[in-house]
């Protein structure tokens, strides 16, 4: 008999008793279904982080130093001077001080916005784009004006879009607002566009401590990124002479390390929802055992007609095979049905889109799994068919 | 040509717990190609062991069965079941017919394990029902037809696969005495058209309908020969008393 007739006789078996087909099938429908969901929501982490972090370069390159006494300091010159002594490596720097405090607009007060002191090149090194006026300038930062530029929440919010030339207060200090920056993150509430960007010289005095302990370079290109960190990490190191006194991170790094974390989460996930995949093959091999002891007579029929073991063995591991791989196909479309949900779910309640996406790859592991469940699961039962006596088969009641 | 079925000395003994049963103690006989052979006895007899060593269902403990010349004591499983396939044809009490498939898919579920292409099986199966008058009742499932019908069916299936042997056994076992007759009557003439027959039964009456009986009492042959003699009809404890 061959594959296609025992595909048959499967499909025929499995038809005439419909209700215990599926019920069945649920395991399998719902290990696949969750497996599906899950690496789709994995997918559109992945995604919406690699997204973000894309929005502000991949060239970004920061360095953090917590210090080492008084003796052994790197000012901002020096860093300045490292960027132009690797004009290859290194396009920019900025200094980057944030200042803790109340923003107020007229009689406003925003408890969201960040405040952040920046050097002139801050702008191109996040890619952000002015709106409306300009951005920091060195001679703002030389002069100690007190300009700002504001995100594009802060402008629509409390300016109503006319924000150049308003006022605006930090701590208690005016400052003129010069300029606007493009939209970044759909102006919301708390994100990218909800800040507030003075000169670091001003934001230095204004942070008490005077000290500016942080920089964002911007890397010559994207493959220049990790001689840039080594770079940055080899000027640091002779000064402080210990790597335990700052830090320095790519933003490609910062990506990588939340992507293999979201990744971590999925397989734990994953593997959780893969334990009902193995309930259901055990479901599969209950009724196939159920099944056989049914039909035993069938089978005794069978093999009275020349059917050798090999034929009964693989009528039943095709017909375990099929029920779950129909599972399978099942529970990718019930993956999918709740991926396109929890898309509209998430983005309903967390106002970012995240797209619940499930790879093709992982749809097909999927289902070349509920298939070698079926099959693996529907062994043992197939081979105490094909082990019957006809004698005793042909007899059983 | 030798036979088509020979037993030499065949032998087939169980444990049933400490004691030795010899269901098959030494039977030898041949049948010869063509043959209408009942094999006739109480139950325990050994008539059913017959079968199932006939039918290559089982396999002797002890002797030799040749089918065809051929020592199906020495075969495997696999062999075994080819030769089921291509040699014998099974008539059992109960039809045995899959109940899930309809009456020209029983006919061809035999010939489906021969590897016989589709069209072939299908042309050999509407043959075979033709021949025993079931051509309306094709595409018929096995519950809609009467016993009679069904059992005609399983004759049906046993004749499409064109096999050396027709096994019935007890095959009017089920039915009332008239569909019966009518079942051992296309025995008779499938005989004449050149089948070997072997019917296994325990009724004196229904084994006669068969030129040649041989009689089995506990698991020995009582009686080899033509079912008009004298002896034909004699009873086991008769058998024993002589």
């Amino acid at each position: 008999m061959s594959f296609f007739q025992s595909f048959k006789l499967a499909l025929q078996s499995i038809r005439r008793s419909k209700m215990r087909a599926f019920l069945t099938m649920l395991g399998i429908i719902i290990g696949v279904g969750a497996v599906t969901v899950i690496v789709g929501m994995g997918n559109g982490m992945t995604n919406y982080i690699s997204d973000s972090f894309e929005s502000m370069g991949t060239n970004l390159v920061t360095a953090s130093i917590q210090g080492r006494g008084t003796s052994r300091t790197v000012d901002v010159d020096d860093m300045y001077a490292l960027v132009e002594k690797n004009p290859d490596v290194l396009s920019c720097v900025s200094p980057t001080v944030s200042v803790s405090g109340s923003v107020r607009a007229g009689d406003e007060t925003s408890s969201t916005t960040s405040v952040t002191g920046v050097g002139e090149d801050y702008a191109a090194i996040k890619r952000y784009t002015v709106e409306t006026g300009r951005f920091i300038q060195y001679v703002d930062i030389l002069r100690r004006q007190k300009v700002c530029v504001v995100g594009s929440y802060v402008a629509k919010e409390y300016f109503s879009g006319n924000a150049v030339g308003q006022t605006i207060k930090v701590n208690g200090n005016a400052f003129t607002i010069v300029g606007v920056l493009g939209e970044e993150a759909e102006s919301e509430e708390s994100s990218t566009d909800d800040a507030v960007y003075i000169p670091y010289t001003v934001a230095a005095k204004l942070s008490w401590t005077g000290k500016i302990t942080s920089y964002s370079f911007s890397a010559a290109s994207e493959d220049t990124v990790d001689s840039a960190v080594t770079l940055i990490k080899n000027a640091l190191y002779k000064v402080y002479e210990s790597d335990d006194y700052y830090t320095v991170t790519s933003m490609t790094e910062m990506v990588d390390s939340m992507e293999s974390m979201v990744n971590v989460v999925v397989l734990v996930l994953g593997a959780i929802a893969a334990i009902s995949l193995v309930v259901g093959g055990i479901g599969i091999m209950n009724i196939m055992l159920v099944s056989v002891t049914e039909r035993t007579r069938e089978i005794g029929i069978r093999k009275s007609l020349g059917a050798r073991q090999k034929d009964i063995m693989r009528q039943f591991v095709i017909e375990a095979g099929t029920i779950s791989a129909m599972g399978g196909v099942l529970g990718i479309a019930v993956g999918y049905g709740l991926s396109a949900v929890a898309t509209k779910v998430i983005t309903s309640m967390m106002s970012e889109t995240i797209t619940v996406a499930p790879s093709g790859s992982a749809v097909l592991v999927a289902f070349s799994v509920s298939v070698a469940i079926g099959v693996v699961f529907g062994y043992l039962p197939a081979r105490k068919a094909a082990r019957l006596n006809p004698i005793d088969a042909l007899r059983y009641e | 040509m030798g036979a088509l079925i020979e037993f030499r000395e065949v032998y087939k003994l169980y444990q049933m717990g400490d004691e030795t049963v010899h269901a098959v103690d030494g039977i030898s006989m041949t049948v010869d190609k063509g043959e209408f052979v009942a094999i006739v006895g109480h139950s325990g007899s050994g008539k059913s062991t017959c079968m199932n060593i006939i039918g290559c269902l089982d396999v002797p403990t002890g002797g030799q069965y040749l089918l065809d010349g051929r020592d199906v004591g020495a075969m495997n499983d696999n062999q075994l079941a080819k030769i089921r396939n291509r040699m014998l044809g099974f008539i059992f009490q109960q039809y045995n017919l899959l109940p899930k498939l309809n009456v020209l898919e029983n006919v061809e579920v035999s010939m489906m394990y021969g590897g016989i292409p589709r069209g072939e099986r299908i042309e050999r199966a509407e043959a075979a029902l033709e021949r025993v008058g079931l051509t309306d009742k094709l595409r018929n499932m096995p519950s809609q037809l009467s016993g009679g019908q069904q059992q005609r069916v399983s004759i049906a299936r046993a004749l499409a696969g064109d096999p050396s042997v027709i096994l019935a056994d007890e095959p009017t076992g089920a039915l009332d005495s008239k569909t019966g007759h009518d079942v051992l009557h296309l025995l008779q003439e499938l005989n004449r058209e050149g089948n070997t027959i072997v019917l296994i039964t325990h009724d004196n009456s229904i084994a006669c309908m068969a030129p040649r009986i041989i009689r089995l009492a506990d698991g020995r042959i009582v009686y080899d020969g033509p079912s008009g003699a004298d002896g034909s009809v004699v009873t086991a404890e008769e058998a024993v008393a002589q």
